[in-house]
């Protein structure tokens, strides 16, 4: 077992924890943090499995790089979203399922 | 009840994961060779540098469109209304602290865009250096939020897009969009890799700075 696989298990059960937050957390900001979980997770099966041979794979990298950069900007826009709906509500949770339209 | 049945869920889901992981076979295409017998060709010599904008500059390009739109998204959302309230003083030590380290960082961020063409660095970590230097500025109060994006700041925070495609259409003349001729890779990468700095730079800090509630300036 390489360094790169050990890194990729791990980057599974950090997916799998944050699949489980997004899941189990109400309140938005911890939900968020949670899908950013999830995001790592996946980053770092990326970069591991693209490793596991020994040799370092600068295609998922960079592909990572890429990934880290938007998942940034979606975290972003996403705190943006929670702030306007505490604003207009005063409740960083969702409504409960089956009140919409 | 539901969290005992999501965590046993979500246990099970990882070591599906692994096992998976575990069985994977070798890949069919051998990339870090593909990667290397091309290097000479992309005008760098860092081989992440020459996949991220040479090899899947496609996936740059759109990169800083998704982060354009996530800007105007924010801009759309952030609600407006709530910028009040001036800008919160900072003990004196931190503001100088932030004075003496803001140059350090414009000066890194220099460096990692000129790196990137060697060794790890590029476009993106000089943009998040820019971006976590200008939030310094404003954590501490030296800088104000910024209300609405004026003219200057508009063409700045689309700029490094532009030029990407300005590139990647003029090289459509002469061949395929985003094949660089090798002769002038080099240097087409450092254009817009500075482009991309400056922008990236000021959309991730305009993430935050368009929305706080310090300051009452503009720009």
């Amino acid at each position: 077992m390489t360094s790169g696989l050990i890194f990729a298990c791990a980057g599974a059960a950090v997916f799998a924890l944050g699949v489980a937050g997004v899941m189990l957390i109400a309140h938005l900001l911890r939900r968020v943090l949670a899908f950013n979980l999830m995001g790592s997770g996946a980053f770092l099966v990326l970069v591991g499995l693209g490793q596991r041979a020994g040799v370092p794979d600068p295609v998922p990298q960079a592909m990572v790089l890429t990934g880290i950069v938007v998942a940034v900007a979606a975290t972003a826009l996403a705190l943006a979203l929670m702030r306007r709906l505490h604003a207009a509500t005063g409740r960083a949770e969702l409504p409960p399922a089956g009140d919409d339209d | 009840m539901k969290r005992a049945l999501v965590v046993l869920a979500a246990g099970l889901l990882a070591v599906l994961l692994i096992a998976a992981m575990l069985q994977l076979p070798a890949p069919a295409v051998d990339l870090p060779a593909a990667v290397g017998a091309r290097l000479g060709e992309s005008g760098v010599v860092h081989p992440v540098t020459a996949v991220l904008l040479n090899f899947r500059g496609y996936d740059t390009l759109l990169e800083i469109a998704v982060l354009l739109l996530a800007l105007l998204g924010v801009l759309a959302a952030g609600g407006r209304e709530t910028a009040a309230g001036g800008a919160r003083a900072a003990p004196a030590a931190l503001r100088m602290l932030a004075r003496l380290a803001v140059p350090l960082m414009t000066v890194v961020a220099v460096y990692l865009l000129w790196a990137g063409a060697l060794r790890p660095g590029g476009a993106f970590q000089a943009g998040a250096v820019l971006a976590a230097a200008a939030v310094l500025l404003h954590l501490v109060g030296l800088l104000p939020a910024w209300r609405s994006p004026a003219v200057p700041l508009r063409l700045a925070l689309i700029a490094g897009f532009l030029v990407f495609l300005a590139v990647a259409a003029a090289l459509l003349a002469s061949g395929a969009l985003l094949q660089y001729p090798p002769a002038r890779a080099g240097a087409l990468i450092l254009l817009i890799e500075a482009a991309l700095s400056v922008s990236l730079g000021l959309l991730l800090a305009g993430l935050l700075l368009f929305v706080s509630r310090g300051g009452v300036g503009g720009r």
